[in-house]
């Protein structure tokens, strides 16, 4: 009778590839790629219908004592100024914000620069279509997500901080080692550290459901629908607020997120979300 | 060095995505599929929501000053006419798919049982007002005139010419204004066709004499100066066929978002 196999991956040879990322994490992560790029630059163009955000109910030009967060241009016209006033304070982002170039060198006055929106040009008609299409795509996404998430047990087993890392020291450990950019390696990168829990967490159980539920309590249908929606945040004007404040999270989260693949090993970890497969061990 | 070439490799497939999907934006089956989300909103919105009441807030919510969007004075000459002559001799003409047609003066949609209902009003551009709007609901009126079998869309036809606006694509040229709702909508309660606004007869800015008030729906729906209800089967013989001004020109149809 053959004895109990003793584990057999203590006994392969380093380097080895183990399966590292389910083919429901992986097809999520890409489709939730592509669908927060596209809202994010769809938003962007979506937002440059009306560059002014606001609290409460209800805000328009009028509604001055309602403004927190403006984008202009100021004259002179032969060479304009791009700002953006936050709370009462103006910061001068000419080429950037309020002012920049067009695809054809020309001095365009859209909040954000055509790179940085969809369609490139000012057109809320179609960013509007798009925006709300992958918008069913996140949503939809993330359901999947969150269940198979819940199902499986990876959400407390690999996304949400474990009790044993949230020590100062751990922290504090875990905070310089990203500063020194030493990344875990061998048996170690099989297992997310702490302040990667905390973004990974944030993300996806915070800022993803804090834009959708203030980009539904945008819609005067979903609003009659659920009249909590829109007082949940303090009113519409407000949730358009939110919304655009948990998108900047998102964003900044996500040049975090591509900063670190790089400086981490950009192939092995890319190459990993698409296959699944992360070859450990048989670092230098 | 070698950093810099990987973030190349990456930035590269990126940069080419994003060229692609400016010009998928303007491809016909690309519009086909996005499209499909406005239909999957519709579908849900009145799954979950097909009853809801849009909220009505406090008279001390009323915002300072309501900001007068699309056209500010019509320049069509029939409407001068008729504003010339304080609209005696307006009629709001109910017409199509109807039992018997219908010519209603101001006096006579004045004396139906009014609904007053302070509401916020969101324009698409991301601002919002609230307002109170004074009028009769549009239900009894479908229901003076009698519907016909085939009855599927209220369409509300206006006096005004508005430009096209190159920036936001779809039909160039001005056209006459005009709007249109489901029959849910149209018989939604809080669906009225206002001659006050804040307790005054609607100005020109604000659509005079009439103009729909369709809660659960975004500015662009809440048609101005209202000339002529048509209740029909098909979208297809109004305008560029998209069932308002704004949706021949890229927006959404169903504007409940």
């Amino acid at each position: 009778m053959a004895t109990a196999a003793p584990s057999l991956s203590n006994l392969r040879p380093d380097p080895r590839i183990v399966l590292r990322h389910h083919w429901l994490v992986r097809l999520t992560h890409w489709l939730n790629a592509i669908a927060i790029i596209i809202l994010l630059m769809t938003g962007l163009n979506i937002f440059g219908a009306h560059p002014r955000l606001y609290w409460g109910d209800a805000g328009s030009v009028d509604q001055r004592d309602r403004l927190w967060l403006e984008t202009g241009a100021s004259p002179p016209w032969r060479n304009p100024t791009g700002w953006i006033d936050i709370a009462g304070t103006r910061f001068d982002t000419t080429g950037l914000i309020g002012v920049s170039q067009s695809p054809k060198g020309t001095t365009s006055f859209v909040a954000f620069p055509h790179w940085a929106t969809l369609p490139s040009g000012r057109d809320l008609a179609t960013a509007r279509t798009w925006h709300f299409f992958f918008a069913w795509v996140i949503i939809l996404n993330g359901l999947a997500w969150l269940l198979y998430g819940l199902f499986s047990g990876r959400l407390w087993r690999e996304i949400l901080p474990k009790r044993a890392q949230l020590t100062r020291a751990h922290l504090w450990h875990d905070f310089v080692e990203h500063l020194k950019l030493n990344f875990p390696k061998g048996e170690a990168a099989l297992s997310y550290e702490v302040l990667q829990r905390f973004a990974y967490a944030g993300v996806t159980l915070l800022l993803i459901p804090t834009v959708i539920l203030t980009g539904l309590a945008m819609s005067p249908g979903m609003d009659a629908a659920w009249p909590w929606l829109d007082q949940l945040w303090g009113g519409r004007q407000s949730a358009r607020s939110v919304h655009f404040i948990a998108m900047a999270g998102i964003a900044g989260f996500l040049l975090l997120h591509l900063a670190l693949v790089v400086l981490s090993g950009p192939f092995r970890q890319i190459g990993a979300m698409i296959t699944g497969r992360l070859t450990i061990g048989g670092d230098k | 060095m070698i950093l810099h070439r990987r973030h190349l490799l990456t930035a590269l497939p990126a940069g080419l995505l994003l060229t692609g999907c400016d010009a998928l934006t303007r491809n016909s089956t690309a519009k086909a599929v996005i499209g499909a989300g406005e239909q999957a909103t519709y579908r849900w919105q009145r799954l979950v929501g097909r009853d809801g009441l849009a909220r009505e807030f406090a008279a001390s919510d009323i915002s300072p000053t309501f900001k007068i969007n699309g056209t500010h004075e019509p320049t069509n000459p029939e409407w001068q006419q008729l504003a010339a002559g304080q609209f005696a001799d307006w009629r709001l003409k109910v017409t199509g798919l109807v039992q018997r047609e219908l010519a209603l003066t101001l006096p006579q949609l004045r004396a139906l049982p009014q609904r007053t209902q302070i509401t916020r009003h969101d324009c698409v551009e991301g601002w919002s007002a609230i307002g109170q709007w004074t009028g009769p609901q549009l239900a009894p009126i479908l229901k003076a005139a009698g519907l016909q079998g085939g009855a599927r869309y209220i369409v509300f036809l206006c006096a005004d010419d508005y430009g096209g606006e190159a920036s936001k694509g779809g039909l160039q040229s001005a056209s006459r204004y005009y709007e249109s709702v489901d029959l849910v909508d149209a018989f939604h309660p809080q669906t009225i066709l206002a001659h006050s606004l804040n307790n005054q007869p609607l100005g020109t800015g604000h659509g005079a004499p009439l103009r729909l008030r369709v809660e659960r729906q975004l500015g662009y729906k809440q048609a101005k100066y209202l000339m002529q209800i048509v209740i029909a089967d098909s979208l297809a013989p109004f305008g560029g066929g998209k069932g308002g001004y704004w949706p021949d020109r890229g927006y959404e149809w169903y504007a409940g978002t």
